[in-house]
């Protein structure tokens, strides 16, 4: 909306109130001058975006192999869609990664929401702790998954102390990246320690974007603090909430680099999560074909996601 | 002024909520500093101190996770290592008590400066692009301008593993495959979407009356970009360009995939630090440790623009 009335505002300036202006413009036009600016992002963008996502698609019907380059290239047409759709290992995968993205984000959310609502109260030095608190999600998920395996370690690993002192088991009872079920929550711990302050800081601004006269108002009709709570800040907030959700669940969707260094996948393939899945089959199994249709399935999904996500956006946007 | 102050209060928590509220957020807080703050305690332990159980809080500082980090080192025979002169610095010292000399300096300082290669020029790069398009975006009539704004953050949306595929084929068909280069333009192309939508939001929100009255002055348009708008879009720039430097800085899949010796950055080198018998815990921290710095630094600067950077401008307060 905000675009509509601007672009007619130039319209308006440059046919009606300065005519004298526009013909004192020297050198390029506007159009000229708009498209010289934009192009280069955009011949970018096709080459290193648009180009090999238009080859994975056509390797997607094919059976080329990147190892074996010399071998002559079959037409496979859409057989690789057809047996991925129906492996029960990539349905495994898919099931690992719905397990990690909802857990994560239901966490992330409640924790996050939780953590907002309580900064909202505006404490002594509260702009000093937000900031410490928004460390984690700025670090490198590689280097935190890196090190936080050596938190894991079984025996001398600080998260098995804590938990061994905590609930009086041996500290070397348990491993949690060797369990097949403790690995899979030992992957949504450190995502959830490094991402909560992420949709942390997306619910205090949308608690901050609630004006007070609402509240005054509340207090005025006697609405008690939970009835305010339920009535107007969760659905006032929400459509941030519903930003953060997206946009972690777009992210976790595609989780590869903190998961691989965790676990790599394992134990077995108990937290295989999509992406990891996708490596395996493209760069250690290298059938380039096969896993070019698996990340073209990948990538309409993510796309479906983000679709959404873009009109979430702009509907915080217009607020 | 007591009714104001009532009407006020309504609305404004207790005392006792504050401080209820602060010691949570308070304790939340210590508690997701203590994975960090460990870390980088280890990074100062000797490897026995590092492994102990249980885990030691207190411990004789140290500095041969440091030296291990930078440096190569072989075992020698103790008669080797008295028939050689003085050691020759702290780490060949260490090294020594430990029946072993120093080789040689380690890959670490190459991948750090790879890193820094990498993410400075893809950030230069992805910034100006950035600032040209997002002044496009922001002041010109652009035909399919929205659906333009959603392609380009639909390429940030991609999965990297699978953008990872066919990148590898071209880049090893055009010869740009472990290349410093080449991680370059990669990194530019994803960080791209990001610089155009937070660049955009800053320049929406710098009055074109600026630029009209520089226009009317007899400055062309390209010349009122340069001259008005830039100085006006500083702190947005500023911003854009920690937020790109961070997700270059920080960025593994591809380094894994795409690169192996030439033009491999630290985040891929840290995790393969190993000692002998296992991965050297000091070692790793210590790589961390220097590598996760510059990041808490540029956390704090960046503190007031963090919401709008993670959000793609749309969420600008």
């Amino acid at each position: 909306m905000n675009e509509l009335s601007a672009s007619s505002r130039i319209t308006y300036r440059a046919v009606m109130v300065r005519p004298g202006v526009a013909r004192r413009i020297r050198g390029l036009s506007d159009r000229t001058l708009a498209w010289l600016f934009i192009t280069p992002t955009i011949v970018l963008l096709l080459a290193i975006n648009i180009f090999p996502l238009l080859w994975t698609i056509y390797l997607s019907f094919t059976n080329y192999r990147a190892n074996r380059a010399n071998v002559p290239t079959i037409w496979l047409g859409a057989d690789w869609y057809q047996s991925i759709l129906t492996d029960p290992d990539i349905w495994a995968a898919m099931q690992v990664t719905a397990h990690f993205v909802i857990w994560t984000v239901v966490i992330e959310t409640v924790i996050g929401f939780g953590l907002a609502f309580l900064i909202d109260k505006k404490f002594r030095g509260h702009g000093m702790w937000t900031t410490i608190i928004l460390l984690p999600m700025m670090l490198s998920p590689a280097v935190v998954g890196n090190f936080w395996t050596f938190l894991y370690q079984p025996q001398i690993g600080l998260f098995n102390y804590v938990v061994a002192f905590f609930t009086g088991r041996d500290a070397s009872s348990f491993q949690m990246l060797g369990d097949v079920r403790l690995s899979p929550w030992a992957i949504v711990i450190v995502d959830a320690w490094m991402w909560t302050p992420y949709v942390m800081l997306i619910c205090l601004a949308g608690l901050r974007s609630i004006p007070d006269y609402i509240y005054e108002a509340a207090e005025v009709d006697r609405a008690s603090k939970w009835r305010q709570f339920w009535s107007i800040t969760l659905p006032m907030a929400l459509p941030f909430i519903m930003l953060a959700v997206l946009f972690r669940g777009i992210e976790n969707f595609k989780m590869f680099d903190m998961v691989n260094l965790l676990t790599g996948g394992g134990p077995g393939s108990t937290t295989e999560v999509a992406s990891i899945t996708l490596k395996r089959a493209a760069f250690e199994s290298w059938r380039t074909g096969y896993s070019s249709a698996f990340a073209i399935i990948l990538f309409v999904t993510v796309f479906g996601l983000a679709n959404i996500y873009v009109k979430a956006l702009n509907k915080v946007k217009s607020r | 002024m007591t009714s104001a102050t009532t009407a006020h209060s309504v609305v404004e928590p207790s005392a006792t909520t504050r401080r209820f509220a602060g010691s949570l957020v308070v304790l939340y807080a210590v508690i997701t500093m203590i994975p960090l703050v460990w870390i980088m305690l280890t990074a100062f332990k000797s490897p026995d101190d590092a492994i102990s159980y249980p885990p030691k809080v207190m411990f004789k500082p140290s500095l041969e996770g440091f030296c291990n980090l930078f440096t190569t080192r072989s075992r020698q025979t103790p008669e080797f290592i008295r028939s050689l002169g003085p050691p020759q610095g702290l780490c060949d010292s260490i090294a020594r008590s430990r029946n072993m000399v120093v080789a040689g300096p380690s890959n670490y300082v190459p991948r750090f400066v790879n890193s820094l290669i990498i993410a400075f020029g893809s950030t230069v790069l992805a910034v100006a692009l950035g600032t040209l398009s997002a002044y496009g975006f922001s002041r010109f009539r652009v035909p399919l301008k929205d659906d333009l704004l959603f392609f380009i953050l639909s390429t940030r949306m991609m999965p990297p593993i699978a953008v990872a595929i066919p990148i590898y084929l071209m880049y090893r068909t055009v010869g740009l495959s472990d290349t410093r280069l080449g991680m370059i333009l990669l990194y530019t192309s994803v960080n791209v979407s990001l610089a155009v939508w937070l660049l955009k939001g800053f320049i929406d929100e710098i009055p074109r009356e600026y630029e009209e009255a520089a226009m009317i002055d007899g400055y062309t348009r390209f010349q009122a970009f340069v001259k008005v708008v830039l100085p006006q879009a500083t702190t947005g720039i500023a911003a854009t360009a920690i937020f790109c430097l961070i997700f270059a800085w920080n960025e593994y899949a591809f380094a894994v995939l795409l690169t192996s010796g030439n033009a491999q950055t630290a985040p891929p080198f840290i995790p393969i630090i190993i000692g002998e018998g296992g991965q050297d815990w000091p070692a790793v921290a210590a790589g961390t440790t220097l590598f996760l710095v510059p990041i808490v630094v540029f956390t704090v600067l960046l503190r007031k623009h963090l919401l709008r950077g993670i959000t793609f401008g749309a969420v600008r307060k």
